[in-house]
């Protein structure tokens, strides 16, 4: 498996004309578990925004304020001239989101409801089949993490592939503006902003999701008690929950832009079977140098 | 290149309504799966075990929830599900100031109880100020007094053979086709024995108000909202809760939601 990530295969030999190398980009645990995570982060996303719509409220603090205001955001739906209407409203500015966020659903059939059917798990309001769900697949993403843990420290993919090197600091401008005129490099290696995105989604936003997660169960408060003072209070969790939430979709929109920016089939193949073409060599040099 | 590209874009529109087509057909077959007792639910439920078994390995048995102080309690605690019982029992008990009401505990024990509230509140108590979450997500920090569970269950004396401590309530929560039901609930006897696990009969320095529980809930504080039952007049203790109601161990169990509520 390693061997063929660094010696030239008949694949290599046998490259068409005015294309690059076929090399072996992506071991089996990675590409296993990236697609585990895609699969788990679905079905966790749409069932935690079930499991929101059961208290479409953030709040700051270790509680949420009935007789007080410490409630950052909140969806719902409000009778107006007009009829009844949707609205967010987040730091006390209010949006009409009806058709969206708050009141959903067929023409003459819309429903008070904070995320939409078509977002949620299961479709109709269920707060007890969402936690099922939810609960099952943080299960299966906290244990494919620490998978992916041992075998990329294991396999080398960790200090190879995105550990941060000096030269990727240095690099970081150019990079930014190559990603912005979408000129793509393909190569082995992952460019800086690349190492940064992966980096930051494994042991940021992940770790921070689990974390907060943890802070929310009335159990682990017994064991991990100086979690939620930490983090600023069981209810201040909860709203990080919801705005790494936003973060994770946030990079899966850009994570899909650039594959469709930088040739989806070889990026797919290459997270499918591990092989990934690489540009030209001298191409890519004279690019480089350009 | 420019005629790749169009129908590069019309594949990935085609793939794209395909697709979203499929997600929808998929979802809905996916909810059907979802109901109680469906082969899919059941063994998405494991991880609620999964979850029972791992709090219980790191979570020592009488490791304390969190506790705060006087100046965390920034309001009355909020009330939810019942807050005033429609039952004739329960009114008729209320009308008198709860003096003909009793504690029962029964089941699976050597000395079956039958306590008064002031025999209740003779008993050593415990006061301590948590923070009460709710299934949906809110939060409510408050002050309850109470006598310890253990000390009720020491004086029945619990039989060995018995696992967990059911309560059942004076308020109907939901009717069905057999008639009215009442709330009720099960915990195991490791939280049944915590120390912060008391039978509360004082909210914030006052009685216990009627929309809290009146006159007496349990509260079980590493665990959420809908495993601490309110209105609790009877205690039981037994060996399994499958032939009891739906058979989950308690009213929201039998309504979906996960027996092991420490998450």
């Amino acid at each position: 498996m390693m061997d063929s990530a660094v010696t030239p295969t008949q694949s290599e030999l046998l490259t068409p004309h005015g294309k690059g190398p076929l090399i072996y980009r992506q071991s089996r645990w990675t590409r296993l578990t990236h697609w585990i995570w895609a699969f788990s982060l679905f079905f966790l996303l749409l069932s935690g925004l079930q499991i929101f719509n059961a208290r479409p409220q953030l709040y700051i603090g270790k509680e949420s304020g009935f007789q007080y205001d410490n409630t950052i955001l909140q969806i719902g739906a409000e009778s107006t001239p007009n009829g009844q209407r949707g609205f967010t409203e987040i730091f006390g500015m209010k949006f009409d989101t009806t058709g969206v966020l708050g009141l959903s659903g067929p023409e003459g059939q819309q429903r008070v409801r904070a995320f939409p059917s078509w977002a949620t798990i299961p479709s109709y309001y269920d707060l007890g089949t969402a936690r099922v769900v939810h609960f099952f697949f943080a299960w299966v993403l906290g244990t494919t993490l620490l998978v992916w843990l041992v075998s990329s420290l294991a396999n080398g993919h960790l200090r190879r592939d995105l550990a941060p090197r000096v030269q990727d600091i240095r690099r970081l401008p150019q990079d930014v503006v190559d990603h912005i005129k979408l000129k793509f490099h393909h190569v082995r290696e992952y460019n800086t902003l690349q190492k940064l995105a992966y980096g930051g989604v494994l042991f940021v936003l992940l770790p921070l999701m689990i974390l907060t997660g943890f802070a929310m169960s009335p159990s682990m408060n017994a064991a991990l008690p100086f979690l939620n003072d930490i983090l600023g209070g069981r209810q201040t969790a909860r709203t990080i929950h919801f705005t790494v939430m936003l973060l994770l979709v946030a990079f899966f929109i850009v994570h899909m832009l650039m594959i469709l920016a930088a040739g989806p089939i070889n990026e797919l193949r290459s997270i499918v079977t591990g092989w990934y073409r690489t540009d030209p060599p001298a191409r890519d040099d004279a690019e480089r140098s350009a | 290149m420019a005629k790749f590209m169009i129908s590069r874009r019309k594949f990935l529109t085609s793939a794209s309504i395909g697709a979203s087509g499929m997600m929808l057909a998929g979802c809905d077959a996916f909810d059907s799966q979802l109901g109680i007792g469906k082969g899919l639910r059941s063994f998405l439920e494991g991880a609620n075990d999964l979850t029972h078994r791992a709090h219980r390995l790191l979570v020592g048995a009488n490791t304390l929830a969190p506790e705060f102080s006087e100046s965390d309690i920034r309001q009355p605690m909020r009330p939810n599900g019942v807050t005033a019982p429609d039952d004739d029992t329960y009114k008729g008990l209320l009308a008198n100031d709860f003096a003909d009401w009793r504690l029962e505990v029964t089941g699976l024990v050597e000395k079956p109880l039958s306590l008064t509230r002031d025999q209740l509140m003779n008993m050593p108590s415990r006061t301590q100020i948590t923070r009460h979450d709710c299934v949906e997500g809110w939060s409510c920090i408050a002050k309850w007094t109470g006598t310890p569970l253990a000390l009720v269950l020491d004086q029945a004396v619990v039989k060995p053979e018995a696992r967990y401590v059911m309560f059942h309530c004076l308020d109907t929560i939901d009717k069905g086709l057999s008639g009215d039901i009442k709330y009720y609930g099960t915990i195991d006897l490791i939280d049944a024995r915590h120390p912060q696990t008391i039978l509360a009969y004082g909210c914030n320095g006052k009685p216990l108000p009627v929309e809290n529980g009146a006159p007496l809930r349990v509260r079980v504080e590493r665990q959420l909202g809908y495993k601490q039952p309110k209105y609790v007049h009877k205690i039981e203790l037994v060996s399994g809760f499958a032939d009891i109601g739906g058979g989950r161990g308690g009213y929201w169990e039998d309504n979906g939601y996960d027996w092991y509520g420490g998450i």
